[in-house]
């Protein structure tokens, strides 16, 4: 269950880049999850809301940007979608010398702020 | 009013960053660090016992580090091969992590060592997606598990340099499919090579730590296709991430690391030298600070 873990790391950066963006509360958390990145979804936004508590990310949203694999033969020049589990052999020559385009990504992409932001501060009502 | 930041950070840089750092400084002490993972009881220390007493015996300085959740058991068998120990009890984390280990070899790990081998709590699931700064990564599968271990966890095998079977003892009294095994490694990690030992008989004994010390000589390990991943976009600043070519150990998800919010600080190290058993327990360490026995002095590796 390591997903704790990736949730109290989301939160520590998130929270590390509120302060220099000067941000009091955090809306949503998009976080981009690679198919082949061994990490379950589910897990990981259940451990995100107790990662949250008592941080500036209380009460935020995470949103998981699901990523696709995407694999390409290094000699036929060939892509494929591996699937999981993932056939990495290449399906048209079947060697074994590929490059995982896409699939393992962990990465937080994008972070939607909420309450005060000094530097683009809400115009007045 | 929202404002929104274009972040791009991979999730566990720390563990990356730290992994990457811990990587350098063995290189310049000499040494390669290699990563065991199996599912618990797949014979790690069985086949550790071995290749330690092999090591030994051609006087190759070699250490070992084990981590469990709980109970010295694995240390004070390793220890009695005569090769320098330490047992990490992780307190119910389920992985090591790079951000801990250094802390675990600074002023323990012996001048002059080699090899250190880094037996990873049991688990196939949540190990795979941590560097710790080896050189040579090595998944377990005893032919007791089924031929299809490396399909029901593809992150563990697809990330594997070597693979080690064991067990082969028992091959044939549960019907081990060894051709349906080789195929199954092959999806998911083609090309690496597969070691089949037992530490029953004796098959193969030796044959990893051959691999660490060619790796510590200068051979290129394996690159599984699973960490042939493109450069991601670096962060904050967005820059055209082209021309260079990963390492084997940079994943597309870097990571990081603090355990803010839950237990995992309270991790706790024993050294064992060899016929000395009588531990002091401490189990009230601070966060981020590991405390390996016997080590009055932190030598920064």
């Amino acid at each position: 269950m390591h997903e704790m873990s990736i949730a109290a790391a989301v939160v520590e950066q998130v929270a590390d880049a509120a302060v220099r963006h000067g941000a009091t509360a955090v809306a949503t958390v998009r976080l981009e999850v690679g198919e082949l990145a061994g990490v379950v979804p589910e897990a990981l936004a259940f451990c995100f809301a107790l990662a949250c508590a008592g941080t500036v990310l209380e009460g935020a949203a995470l949103e998981t940007l699901g990523v696709a694999a995407l694999a390409r033969c290094g000699p036929c020049a060939v892509e494929w979608r591996p699937g999981m589990p993932p056939d990495l052999l290449c399906p048209r020559c079947g060697g074994p010398d590929a490059v995982l385009l896409t699939g393992r990504e962990l990465r937080v992409r994008e972070v939607e702020w909420a309450g005060t932001v000094p530097s683009a501060p809400a115009p007045p009502s | 009013m929202c404002r929104s930041s274009d972040l791009r950070q991979a999730v566990l840089a720390r563990n990356d960053d730290s992994a990457a750092l811990l990587r350098s400084e063995l290189a310049a002490r000499g040494t390669v660090a290699v990563n065991l993972l199996s599912s618990p009881g797949s014979g790690k220390t069985a086949l550790l016992e071995g290749e330690l007493a092999a090591a030994r015996e051609r006087g190759v300085p070699v250490a070992a580090l084990t981590a469990d959740l709980a109970t010295e058991n694995d240390a004070r068998r390793l220890a009695r091969t005569g090769v320098p120990v330490q047992q990490i009890l992780t307190g119910g984390l389920c992985h090591l992590e790079a951000v801990m280990l250094r802390g675990y070899l600074a002023g323990w790990l012996p001048p002059g060592t080699r090899v250190l081998f880094l037996e990873n709590v049991g688990n196939l699931v949540c190990p795979a997606v941590y560097d710790l700064g080896e050189s040579l990564r090595v998944t377990l599968a005893s032919v007791t598990e089924g031929e299809d271990k490396p399909l029901k966890y593809p992150t563990a095998f697809g990330l594997a340099q070597v693979v080690l079977v064991t067990k082969t003892d028992l091959a044939a009294a549960v019907g081990f499919d060894e051709e349906a095994f080789l195929e199954n490694v092959a999806r998911v990690n083609p090309g690496v090579e597969v070691v089949f030992t037992s530490a029953r008989d004796g098959r193969g004994t030796g044959a990893l730590l051959e691999r660490a010390l060619a790796v510590q000589e200068g051979a290129v390990p394996h690159r599984p296709v699973l960490a042939r991943t493109p450069e991601p976009a670096p962060a904050p600043v967005p820059v055209s991430a082209v021309g260079r070519v990963p390492t084997v150990h940079e994943h597309a998800h870097a990571h990081t690391h603090d355990h803010p919010a839950h237990g995992h600080d309270h991790a706790h190290t024993h050294d064992h030298t060899p016929h000395d058993h009588d531990h002091r327990h401490d189990h009230g360490s601070a966060a981020g600070a590991p405390h390996p026995h016997g080590a009055p002095v932190v030598d920064p590796l």
